[in-house]
């Protein structure tokens, strides 16, 4: 993969917004923001109740995906632009769940909502209604997902990588600051994590920065371009985040999102936990 | 909003003596910017967090104890940067012109 297809500026989506075959999709964390303005012909899909199964801890599955997918309108052959606010948080995460279950053209528009607003670009809340549609997924494509035992396992062996930031990594926030700090699991970080957070590859208006800069600040914290790396963060959309620049962007082969991240690895009974600003020993 | 006053972002259910909050309103020549976005920034000046403002302005965190920076953007305004100290069972309430 490579910026050139998998990444598309704010101009391009405004230039293509009455093209046919492409389908613009805002993912928020805040599940309500596409209802106060969205960009026009976008969809929306609600990462709590259309991409979680409702009962399990879990995604969506195979069959799930498809009928949620055929029931708004996007087929297979479309090209799937996602956006949202967060500097994309959770449209680089649906990103990864259309990955996941093997969508052909999948983009991001760089930067987002927020990049669109400052740009002070069209919103409207107008919702576009879709002809259904009948589609296919594939299986999970799990070379992009860890589970929790091959993350403990990574301990001192694999690039962990722990994108939140430097407080949450030391445990001194057990949650980004937007969310009450009240939580079930132990602070702390994954030893030998190395701690990249995910902000680091984004420019304050939410766009990715370069290809050569981003290497840079993964080389400079330690990441072993050789080995295998496996991101997390608190419930797996920031890591998503940067799975997108790892795999997408710079094209670094098995890289995976654990998407689990510290809300499961920090409830987790015996398992190694570090605490403070340093990495830990395996 | 019509009487809303400084610091006007309602604090009920949210439990104040385990948060270190920090909240307030980003307004542009007396009135309330709602498209604007707040970014924590810690003592280091990594990013923290970010959020949207409300309809009326408003922002908020849950820091930590301790030496915060939040910056604003809002379209067609340059960043602006302000100082604030957060401590636990506090909520600092902070105004930022644009």
């Amino acid at each position: 993969m490579s910026r050139e297809n998998s990444l598309v500026t704010a101009q391009w989506v405004e230039d293509n917004l009455d093209n046919p075959d492409i389908v613009l999709i805002e993912v928020d964390e805040d599940t309500t923001a596409y209802d106060k303005g969205h960009i026009r012909g976008a969809i929306k899909l609600d990462w709590t109740t259309d991409l979680q199964d409702q009962v399990r801890r879990d995604f969506v599955n195979k069959q799930q995906f498809e009928a949620l997918l055929s029931d708004r309108g996007v087929s297979n052959d479309h090209t799937v632009v996602l956006y949202g606010g967060n500097n994309n948080w959770f449209a680089a995460y649906a990103y990864w769940y259309f990955k996941l279950y093997g969508h052909g053209d999948v983009r991001l528009l760089d930067g987002g909502r927020k990049k669109w607003e400052l740009d002070s670009r069209e919103l409207t809340d107008e919702v576009p209604t879709r002809e259904k549609t009948s589609y296919s997924a594939e299986e999970q494509d799990l070379t992009i997902r860890a589970f929790r035992d091959e993350t403990v396992e990574a301990i001192g062996d694999k690039n962990l990588v722990d994108v939140r930031s430097p407080d949450e990594y030391a445990g001194r926030l057990l949650a980004p600051a937007h969310l009450p700090q009240e939580q079930a699991q132990r602070a702390g970080h994954i030893p030998t994590a190395a701690n990249v957070p995910w902000s680091k590859a984004a420019n304050d208006d939410g766009t990715f920065r370069g290809d050569d800069e981003l290497r840079e600040i993964y080389t400079e914290a330690g990441v072993d371009w050789d080995k295998d790396t496996i991101a997390y963060c608190r419930i797996g959309e920031r890591s998503s985040h940067t799975w997108f620049v790892l795999k997408e962007l710079l094209g670094q082969e098995n890289v995976k999102n654990y998407d689990g991240s510290w809300t499961e690895y920090g409830s987790l009974v015996g398992v190694p936990v570090a605490l403070g600003d340093e990495r830990g020993d395996a | 909003m019509c009487g809303a006053t400084e610091g006007g972002l309602s604090l009920d259910g949210i439990d104040v003596a385990k948060e270190a909050i920090i909240q307030g309103q980003v307004t542009h020549e007396g009135e309330p910017v709602e498209n604007a976005y707040v970014r924590l920034l810690d003592r280091t000046g990594e990013f923290t967090a970010e959020v949207p403002t409300s309809a009326t302005g408003h922002f908020r965190f849950f820091a930590g104890n301790g030496d915060w920076t939040l910056r604003t953007l809002a379209p067609k305004a340059d960043p602006v940067d302000k100082a604030v100290t957060a401590a636990v069972g506090s909520v600092a309430e902070v105004t930022i012109p644009i």
